[in-house]
């Protein structure tokens, strides 16, 4: 199986602060890694290196084998990432801004990319309306269309469920893993949701306080610390650290 | 270097623009205001100074370069700015897209922002005033280059600053224009400054500028030289913005300004 993403020991330091302490993970091609861990954990950090925004302090970051350090460009055209804390310019069309970033990320046929993710993430009805008017639902959709119009090998999310309700949450999952199957991409998913995580990841990592505590499949993360699912199994271990912290 | 991203984000902000009928009226308002003012300040003084006696357009001609200059440095902060407020920032910077394309697009973008708002402000003052810009000759056109490179300097220098320091340095993007203009002389000789400021205006392209266009339509004679120092400093100050614009880029990856940067 190809690794898509491969982290070495990468260290990322704010002055005296330790944010990420040599994390090292790989995902393979057609797989879903879960990154867990309370609020302030290192996910973002961990996100933002992956996304060149930020430049770990020590460590190597490879994408579909190259080397992130020197081939930033490259790699960013084979990637994409959404989060509910970033958007799409608001005054303009969901239409205009697929267009605009297909052009950033020069695909080639635009017209047919639009049409079939508008299908695809039922948002063809939307395509004339301004974004910023848009419910919370719908402009995940249409952020999901952003992170595909370039037909990413390896997708970061960042709580792409968040603020959703369940029907449009369930929307989404659903496609995400049947795009993930048929693509065979690689997805790092950030969340907070531990039945997203347990439905959608093959493995999961655990972080608090910038390192990984524990790692592996959802249910035998759960067989192994005795509980009865993963959100009992992220608390344990939140809290058992913590006690000894 | 890829035409398609420079031109995708100038698609951008052209939509932006062309979506929305009050950012247009924004853009020609004010420099139209602007140039209707100082219309009839110049007239005013060209009736009751000898200085401007022979040359009425003296004012307003310099008005008109000290409002293009305005523009082009202002677009091309709100270009950015637009970015952050918008809480698109993080977006753009995981597109594939060089520094220098990004940096391109919107330098084009702006030059495009001032023409808007310029064209309709310059056409005011022939029936308005009964004066052309135009009488500065072809020397208008490298006026007003040179004028358009400072103006894309300070936008980059300040939008360095953004990216270094975030959201929190929009103020500055406001007053950088203000603070400069005592020592760019625009409305008055050098001479008129203290001599520490003097020394402060001579190492700025502006003086270079100003003096020019008021010694041609004043004496009708043209110092090339004036013309020169302008581009020179240009030069200087352009290279410099660029550096610290990617010494920026580099420190916000250090620091981690770019992840979730907006209002």
């Amino acid at each position: 199986m190809k690794k898509l993403i491969e982290v070495k020991n990468i260290k990322k330091n704010y002055g005296k602060k330790e944010a990420v302490k040599g994390l090292s993970f790989n995902v393979n091609e057609d797989e879903i890694l879960g990154l867990l861990g309370p609020n302030g954990s290192g996910k973002t950090t961990t996100i933002g290196m992956l996304l060149g925004l930020l430049k770990p302090t020590s460590g190597q970051i490879f994408i579909n084998n190259l080397k992130l350090e020197e081939n930033r460009i490259e790699i960013l055209e084979i990637i994409n990432f959404i989060s509910p804390y970033i958007e799409l310019p608001k005054k303009l069309t969901v239409k205009q801004n697929l267009y605009v970033y297909s052009k950033l990320y020069k695909v080639q046929n635009i017209k047919e990319r639009i049409e079939y993710l508008s299908e695809k993430l039922r948002i063809a009805e939307l395509l004339n309306s301004i974004t910023g008017e848009l419910s919370s639902g719908q402009k995940n959709r249409v952020s999901l269309a952003k992170a595909l119009v370039n037909e990413p090998k390896v997708l970061l999310l960042d709580e792409p469920t968040a603020s959703l309700d369940p029907e449009v949450g369930d929307f989404v999952r659903t496609f995400l893993e049947e795009y993930k199957k048929e693509k065979k991409i690689s997805i790092l998913l950030a969340s907070h949701n531990m039945n997203e995580v347990t439905r959608l990841c093959k493995s999961v990592l655990m972080m608090k306080n910038g390192e990984i505590i524990d790692q592996g499949k959802p249910n035998d993360l759960i067989t192994k610390h005795g509980r009865t699912n993963l959100e009992e199994v992220f608390l344990k271990l939140s809290r058992s650290k913590s006690e000894f912290n | 270097m890829s035409l398609t991203r420079i031109y995708g984000l100038f698609l951008r902000h052209f939509y932006l623009i062309t979506r929305s009928f009050p950012r247009i009226l924004d853009l020609v308002y004010w420099p139209s205001i602007q140039i209707t003012l100082w219309g009839f300040i110049s007239n005013f003084f060209a009736t009751h100074t000898t200085y401007y006696n022979n040359a009425v357009g003296v004012i307003l001609t310099c008005a008109i370069l000290y409002d293009f200059l305005f523009r082009t440095s202002i677009g091309f902060n709100m270009l950015f700015l637009e970015e952050i407020w918008s809480r698109n920032f993080t977006n753009l910077f995981i597109a594939p897209m060089r520094i220098g394309e990004i940096l391109t697009s919107l330098v084009i973008t702006a030059l495009i922002r001032s023409l808007i708002g310029l064209v309709p402000a310059i056409l005011l003052t022939s029936p308005l005033f009964g004066i052309s810009i135009l009488d500065l000759g072809i020397f208008l056109f490298f006026l007003f280059l040179s004028l358009y490179i400072f103006g894309i300097t300070l936008g980059i220098l300040v939008s360095s600053g953004l990216l270094r320091f975030g959201p929190s340095f929009e103020n500055i993007a406001w007053s950088t224009m203000f603070l400069l203009a005592p020592f760019g002389c625009i409305y008055y000789p050098i001479e008129t400054l203290p001599e520490i400021f003097q020394k402060i205006a001579y190492v700025l392209p502006l003086v270079y500028i100003f003096e020019e266009a008021r010694n041609i339509l004043i004496n009708q004679t043209v110092n090339i030289q004036n013309v020169y120092y302008a581009f020179m400093w240009n030069a200087f100050y352009f290279s410099l913005s660029i550096a610290l614009f990617y010494y920026s880029f580099n420190a916000a990856k250090n620091k981690g300004t770019l992840i979730n940067m907006g209002e």
